[in-house]
């Protein structure tokens, strides 16, 4: 007869020497692991409380500007440098980390309505109320830039008098154009002192321009005859424009899918197209209580951060209808520009109250660096939310922000309003013959006409 | 064979026959792993959240397919077994020519411990099987390390204790002595002493849940929460005194045997039982649970052992043995059945669905040896027997699970991991409400329905629990002439009719009876006189 029976040497299963590593052994049977799912659900319940306890998403503010902030930039080569210009004339360039003021290029006689940075980081343009255009060197940052607090200034590269007075200005993702927005839509080389071309579409003044990031000569702009434009360079003359029922104040193009792009509108909402068919939107993102002032996409092309009038800055995801997340201080007036970091982490917002803020694009993330069984254990706690993140108790936590008073109320009414809209329209519906009542779909509904 | 360029097709699909036995066991792992069955997808509508659940449904199979993968060519033990040929058989296989066989770290396994002076003795082991406790009727606790083959600790309470119990890891044991339960450290310090619960007939601990379940005297159950202490649940079962309780690590329900030959499973969160089965002629002498919580063996004076699927309630199959005063399931599935001087192992010989218990070993004792209780040694191919001389241990091949995973249970445990281990086992404690028959339907979304009733004994069973607390609230003393015994009497009534008028009236049975016969009635009719049948 043949006999085993099981005889585990003490060797095989723990370690040689203190040094080593423990041994570990795994046995992924399930039937060594009674009420598993009840565990895991457990396990959601803590991580989604962990989160909320983690979750502190407000980083900094960097002061020094004497007025409103209007307008900010970002460096592309340079990580750590963001550009702000303000009501009054002055642009600084802030250091992150240290959260203070690098240089100033003072000039402007007016608000600053427009801030870009060229491609490769050396040129800063900038577009005012005074009619002029101005280009800046960047100073390179050195090894030796410890001392930051040497408030330099920096003349002007270049001066460009104009005929209007700009509303934005962006710079082309490959080459040595930039747009500006005004009366019209002007396209300017860095050499030139008048505009290379000039583009006109109705008689209305155009409030914003952005290059699209994957083909160098397409533009989108919006003007203030609530219509969203489409320019191609190369055949100098405007692709396609829609009209809308409100103003579209400010665009993004989604830097992984160069197709799509999403417009911050007056009425609350931000609108994302596909750039090949823009009658219809592809989602409608839905959160903000009042006018969107500004968009940024995340360089992920997952997510875009807004800020809006309404004293608060959100975070969307890029499919989805609802925000992720909102940030607000009592202290944070009226959002006027916003701005995606070039790593993903860090939002940065500017606002009335003369402040820019930097904050955590996760609220609850952990910054510096992760030893790999933290980010390990930090991933499983995520999947393991997300898989139970739709049953009520996971999903009440998950779910719980805490919004100011006025935004709250705000909500409530507008939600009061719109189911009323919606029953009236179900009613009516209801009690008339079929097919005479046709509701569109709000990606629709908001679109007045696509002209050629 | 001749493979010709034509044949080429055909090659793919005729491999030989090894391969294909492979796979189909591979096939069969995989299923294990793969946790039922996976979601219809056919019905939704919603195009976006059908790609993402398909993509997750793949992922799903992927991982099932590697884990099973990781269980045929990975894990570094294999399991025991014992194979005779020709006439021999099995069950005549004595432990002594077992370990002639064996190695010697196994050998050291088979023992007896004679210590005639303390009383039959009641057995426990940890979840790792690395630490045992031994309790001695006349009140020796004795916690041994069994790797080592070394007593840590041994104490004389001097005392009756009916029953032991480990909490969580080996620091902690339990102790039910004359009056009360104690908890002891691991040094043997009392630490606690739980007088809410009477004088204790079993202790049992469910693991993840931490609480401390335990039947007393008088019958009742009891659930303490030993993280902070609290008493969740005391369930009057209202059928006597019974001491045969067990837990079923699938589910963590409690089950009782009683006298009267019913078999109750309860949790701590209602007042009725979940179950009741009629499952033996006369009293019920001992319950034991299968570790994957389909099988239930019980056995009864009638010299009988049934085993029962607790899927559908019903009896799989009897085996007429003895009757057996103690019974155990292994991480195998082995059935251990324990009478007397005697213990009989035994094996379930098909696989799969249909269960078929046979005669695999046998062991009896020297004759004076009553046994008190039999339990399998987690994780090893080894059987304790507490008897009234003392303890005993012997090998039985093939009963342990070979491969432990080191986050569920280490017999090769250091103090740090320990440590480790009893803080994420808190972190992850579930509440008492996750115990149920069935703990998939956790996480699971309920279908949208209105709430279900509870049947009538759970509702029956509550109203009395609340007009017992109704009427045993204390009142308060007034004065100034205002504490009149009439006023009392009336106030008291007044809070049991409050008790009585939270839970709705029960339909009066004679209203049932009516509707009752008039549907009969109606049945009876032919189908074209229906219609003129009284509808009430």
């Amino acid at each position: 007869m043949k006999i085993k029976t099981l005889s585990r040497s003490v060797d095989e299963y723990t370690r040689e020497r203190s040094q080593d590593l423990q041994r570990v052994f795994h046995n992924f049977d399930p039937s060594l692991r009674p009420m598993e799912k009840a565990v895991e659900y457990q396990r959601a319940l803590t991580a989604a409380k962990l989160e909320k306890i983690f979750a502190r998403p407000f980083v900094g503010a960097m002061d020094g500007h004497r007025d409103g902030i209007s307008c900010m930039a970002k460096n592309p080569n340079y990580l750590k440098g963001i550009f702000s210009a303000s009501m009054d004339g002055d642009i600084r360039l802030w250091d992150i980390s240290s959260r203070r003021t690098v240089c100033q290029f003072p000039g402007h006689q007016g608000a600053v309505r427009g801030l870009t940075a060229s491609t490769d980081g050396n040129v800063l343009v900038s577009c005012g109320t005074d009619c002029t255009v101005r280009l800046w060197n960047v100073p390179r940052p050195t090894l030796e830039d410890s001392n930051i607090s040497s408030e330099n200034s920096i003349e002007p590269s270049a001066t460009y008098v104009w005929k209007n007075a700009f509303w934005a200005v962006d710079h082309q993702f490959e080459g040595e154009l930039f747009a500006t927005a005004g009366a019209q839509l002007d396209i300017w080389n860095h050499n030139r002192s008048q505009p290379v071309q000039s583009f006109q579409w109705g008689t209305d003044s155009v409030i914003s321009v952005r290059f699209n990031p994957g083909e160098p000569d397409i533009l989108a702009t919006s003007a203030s005859d609530r219509s969203i434009t489409i320019y191609d360079l190369r055949m100098s003359s405007a692709a396609r424009k829609i009209i809308m029922m409100t103003k579209t104040n400010s665009i993004a193009w989604n830097p992984m899918e160069p197709m799509n792009l999403t417009a911050a509108n007056e009425d609350g909402s931000c609108y994302s197209f596909d750039g090949r068919k823009l009658d219809e939107a592809k989602c409608v993102h839905k959160d903000h209580v009042s006018a969107v002032m500004d968009i940024d996409f995340s360089p992920t092309g997952r997510e875009f951060v807004t800020g809006s009038y309404d004293r608060s800055v959100r975070i969307f995801p890029y499919n989805g209808g609802h925000s992720r997340e909102i940030y607000h201080t009592k202290r944070m007036q009226r959002v006027f520009c916003v701005k995606y970091s070039c790593d993903a982490t860090y939002v940065i917002s500017g606002s009335d109250d003369t402040n820019l803020r930097l904050w955590k694009a996760k609220a609850s993330e952990q910054l510096g660096v992760i030893l790999p069984r933290e980010q390990k254990k930090h991933e499983y706690n995520e999947a393991v939310k997300n898989r139970y993140k739709h049953l009520p108790e996971v999903k009440r936590i998950v779910r719980h922000r805490h919004l100011p008073k006025p935004i709250y109320k705000a909500m409530a009414i507008i939600r009061t309003v719109n189911d009323s809209k919606r029953r009236k329209e179900a009613r009516r519906k209801a009690h008339s013959a079929p097919g005479t009542v046709v509701t569109k779909p709000l990606r629709k509904r908001k679109i007045i006409k696509e002209v050629e | 064979m001749e493979i010709s360029s034509e044949d080429n097709n055909l090659m793919e699909k005729v491999l030989p026959t090894v391969e294909q036995e492979s796979d189909v066991e591979l096939e069969t792992k995989v299923k294990k792993y793969l946790r039922g069955e996976g979601a219809n997808l056919e019905t939704l509508k919603d195009k976006k959240l059908k790609t993402q659940l398909a993509s997750r449904e793949k992922l799903y199979g992927k991982s099932a397919k590697a884990a099973a993968k990781i269980e045929k060519w990975l894990l570094p033990a294999e399991a025991g077994y014992l194979e005779t040929e020709g006439l021999e058989k099995t069950w005549r296989v004595k432990q002594t020519d077992i370990a002639n066989e064996v190695d010697i770290l196994s050998s050291r396994n088979q023992y007896d411990i004679v210590l005639p002076d303390f009383g039959p003795y009641k057995l426990d082991f940890t979840a790792s099987g690395r630490h045992m406790l031994a309790g001695g009727r006349k009140g020796h606790l004795a916690l041994l390390d069994m790797m080592n083959m070394s007593l840590i600790k041994e104490i004389q309470v001097r005392e009756t204790v009916r029953d032991v119990a480990f909490l969580h890891n080996d620091q902690f044991f339990a102790a039910a002595q004359k009056k009360y339960a104690y908890i002891y450290g691991r040094d043997g310090t009392e630490l606690h002493c739980l007088k809410e619960r009477g004088p204790v007939a079993r202790l049992r601990f469910l693991k993840n849940h931490f609480l401390l379940a335990s039947v007393n005297m008088s019958g009742q159950l009891h659930y303490q929460d030993v993280t902070h202490g609290g008493m969740v649940a005391s369930i009057r079962t209202g059928k006597g005194r019974t001491d045969v309780m067990e837990v079923n690590p699938y589910n963590s329900v409690v089950g009782l045997g009683h006298s009267g030959g019913t078999v109750t499973m309860w949790k701590p969160t209602s007042q009725a039982p979940l179950v009741q089965m009629q499952c033996h002629p006369g009293p019920v002498s001992s319950v034991a649970f299968h570790p994957n919580g389909h099988l239930m063996a019980t056995s009864g004076k009638e010299r009988k052992i049934k085993i029962w699927d607790l899927r559908k309630f019903e009896e799989v199959q009897t085996i007429h043995s003895f009757h057996a005063k103690t019974l155990s399931f292994s991480q195998k599935g082995l059935l251990a059945a324990g009478t007397g001087s005697f213990v009989q192992i035994l094996g379930d010989s098909s696989g799969g669905s249909s269960h078929n218990y046979t005669r695999y070993m046998n062991h009896s004792m020297v004759k004076g040896y009553q046994i008190e209780k039999v339990m399998f040694r987690p994780y090893e191919d080894v059987i304790g027997i507490g008897h009234s001389m003392g303890w005993s241990s012997i090998l039985i091949p093939g009963s342990g699970e070979p491969n432990f995973d080191s986050w569920v249970a280490n017999p090769f445990e250091t103090s740090k991991q320990r440590r480790e281990k009893e803080v994420h086992s808190l972190l992850d404690k579930l509440p008492p409400e996750t115990i149920m028959l069935d703990p998939s339907k956790i996480g699971a979304m309920r279908p949208s329905r209105r709430k279900e009733k509870p049947s009538r004994g759970e509702i029956e069973a509550e109203k009395e629990v609340a007009i017992e607390a109704a009427k045993s609230t204390e009142l308060k003393n007034k004065t100034k002439g205002r504490n009149k015994p009439s006023k009392r009497t009336k106030k008291k009534k007044e809070m049991v009719e409050n008790a009585k008028r939270t839970f709705p009236e029960q339909e009066h049975n004679t209203a049932i009876k009516k509707r009752r016969i008039v549907e009969d009635a109606a049945a009876e009719l032919p189908t074209s006189l229906k219609r003129f049948a009284r509808k009430n």
